[in-house]
């Protein structure tokens, strides 16, 4: 798979605001199919990160590439209650572009959403608006799916039910998936490779390779599949909360 | 029967009303009501500049609050001062600039500043209408190309930017849609007034709308509704025109604001009604 070509891969980059490094030498490659997880404490540059390699934001060093034609489904962190206009749910799934109606609802069933299409955007649950974000973002048949914080807001039970819904779709679909998570103990099962960041890369591996305790594949439970990140093996502050 | 004053007004009310309610309720979303003040503030200056240029007031006027907006957005990004500082500054500079621009180039034209400020909607002429009627599709024109993207942006931004919008192309467009509403809206209700015909009939479709385009359709209904009853009001009453217009929307955004509210109140009583009854089920 890394002989491929990257999707999106990004060379030393740094992004400077405010009279400091946001991020800073960042290198990293994302290839078709892959999981990859940015685990980092708040103001770690998670999403200053994603943002570059969104091309959102315009690196102040290094450089990111991104393959011609690639498609991203982009699921930003946001809250319903800040789409604070008269919006269903059909409408939010049409918001940048047209797409046909079985292709929307297809997608609102495959994130379990679709009895919510007539809902008020801003009346969801954290939980509910995430699946139908994931859902915007699946309609555009992505090659690419990024999530900013896919947990944020979301109560404790459905983290579970959520993380699960998005392995499913990464195995059911064949696409990658980047995301981000301020919960350092917990990372995805399927994840490929988990990148530790707090202003620049700390550590980046197979999660296999940063637990080494076997007490922790009990946390593998049949749904949410979780893999503790193992302290010591992911050098100083990146793992503090 | 474009010969008749009256229906000239009422043509030109129409058309102003089918491009303000739309722009009405993009600047709600965006809460950029201070914004489009401060555009209509320069409107004066505009009528000026637009008079030495030897062109007709409203094209100085749609160039003016154009350029304003583009300087507010240029002034926000590079100075350390708060937004609606800036707007307060360039709205009040400029009404005051034009102010004396008039009095300093006056004494060779007379300026009508109460039909500037308050709308003379009455006095349109059959080539005003040619002017307000392209002003009319530039605007619809507009709104056609972007209307998608602002939606979009409104909500998210970074979504928008993220999945092709072109935020900067979309702002320009936007702030000559709105400078082009100021321009033509001020001969129906004036400077002063304009903003109030943009954000009032939105302000009441958004208690009645589920979705943006619903939330613009129900705005231009509005407003149209307001500028007819206004027309036909300020005839047979001999008030002002364009106030007549705005007070009527303003009536009928308290009527949507108390049927807003009697609605969600019995739909909260019913729903709590109904969990009452529910509850002895739930205890067994």
């Amino acid at each position: 798979m890394t002989q491929s070509r990257p999707l999106v891969s990004t060379h030393s980059v740094g992004v400077y605001r405010g009279g400091r490094w946001l991020i800073h030498d960042v290198s990293l490659e994302i290839h078709a199919g892959q999981v990859v997880t940015v685990v980092g404490p708040n103001g770690a540059g998670k999403s200053t990160l994603l943002k570059t390699l969104l091309g959102l934001r315009r690196p102040d060093a290094g450089s990111v590439i991104r393959m011609p034609g690639l498609r991203i489904g982009y699921v930003p962190p946001a809250d319903p209650v800040q789409f604070d206009l008269p919006l269903t749910v059909r409408r939010l799934m049409t918001l940048t572009s047209h797409r046909p109606a079985e292709i929307t609802t297809k997608a609102l069933k495959e994130t379990g959403a679709d009895h919510l299409s007539s809902s008020q955007v801003n009346e969801l649950s954290h939980g509910e608006f995430q699946r139908v974000m994931l859902a915007r973002a699946l309609s555009r048949d992505p090659d690419l799916l990024v999530m900013d914080e896919p947990l944020r807001g979301v109560d404790f039970s459905s983290e579970a039910d959520l993380y699960q819904l998005i392995t499913e779709i990464v195995e059911h679909r064949g696409c990658a998936a980047l995301m981000t998570s301020h919960d350092l103990h917990y990372v995805m099962s399927r994840t490929d490779q988990v990148i530790c960041l707090n202003g620049t890369v700390r550590c980046m591996g197979a999660p296999e390779d940063t637990v080494d305790h076997p007490e922790f594949h009990q946390l593998f439970g049949t749904r949410a599949e979780a893999y503790r990140h193992v302290r010591h093996q992911c050098h100083g502050e990146s793992t503090e909360t | 029967m474009l010969d008749d004053f009256f229906f000239r007004a009422l043509f030109a009310t129409l058309v102003v009303a089918l491009v303000a309610g739309p722009a009405g309720c993009v600047i709600l979303w965006q809460r950029k009501a201070y914004f489009g003040d401060t555009m209509a503030h320069s409107a004066l200056l505009g009528v000026v500049i637009g008079v030495i240029l030897g062109l007709n007031p409203e094209a100085g006027v749609f160039g003016v609050a154009f350029l304003v907006a583009v300087a507010v957005v240029a002034l926000q990004r590079v100075s350390r001062l708060a937004g609606d500082t800036i707007l307060g500054v360039l709205a009040h500079s400029t009404l005051a600039i034009g102010l004396v621009a008039m009095a300093l180039t006056g004494s060779t034209r007379q300026y009508e500043l109460i039909a500037y400020l308050f709308g003379d909607v009455l006095a349109v002429s059959k080539e005003d209408l040619i002017l307000i009627g392209l002003g009319g599709l530039f605007g619809l024109a507009v709104l056609a190309t972007i209307w998608r993207s602002l939606v979009a942006a409104t909500l998210h931004e970074g979504l928008a930017a993220a999945e092709g919008a072109k935020p900067l192309r979309n702002q320009l467009l936007y702030m000559a849609l709105v400078a082009a509403v100021v321009a033509v809206g001020m001969q129906v209700v004036g400077a002063l007034l304009v903003v109030a015909l943009m954000i009032v009939p939105a302000a009441a479709a958004r208690t009645l709308a589920h979705t943006p385009e619903q939330m613009a359709l129900i705005a231009v209904l509005i407003a149209a509704l307001s500028g007819v009853l206004g027309l036909y009001g300020s005839f047979w009453l001999d008030t002002p025109a364009g106030p007549s217009i705005v007070t009527i929307a303003a009536f009928i955004f308290f009527g949507c604001l108390v049927f807003d509210a009697v609605t969600q109140h019995v739909s909260r009583s019913r729903g709590v009604r109904r969990s009452v009854a529910r509850a002895p089920e739930g205890d067994a």
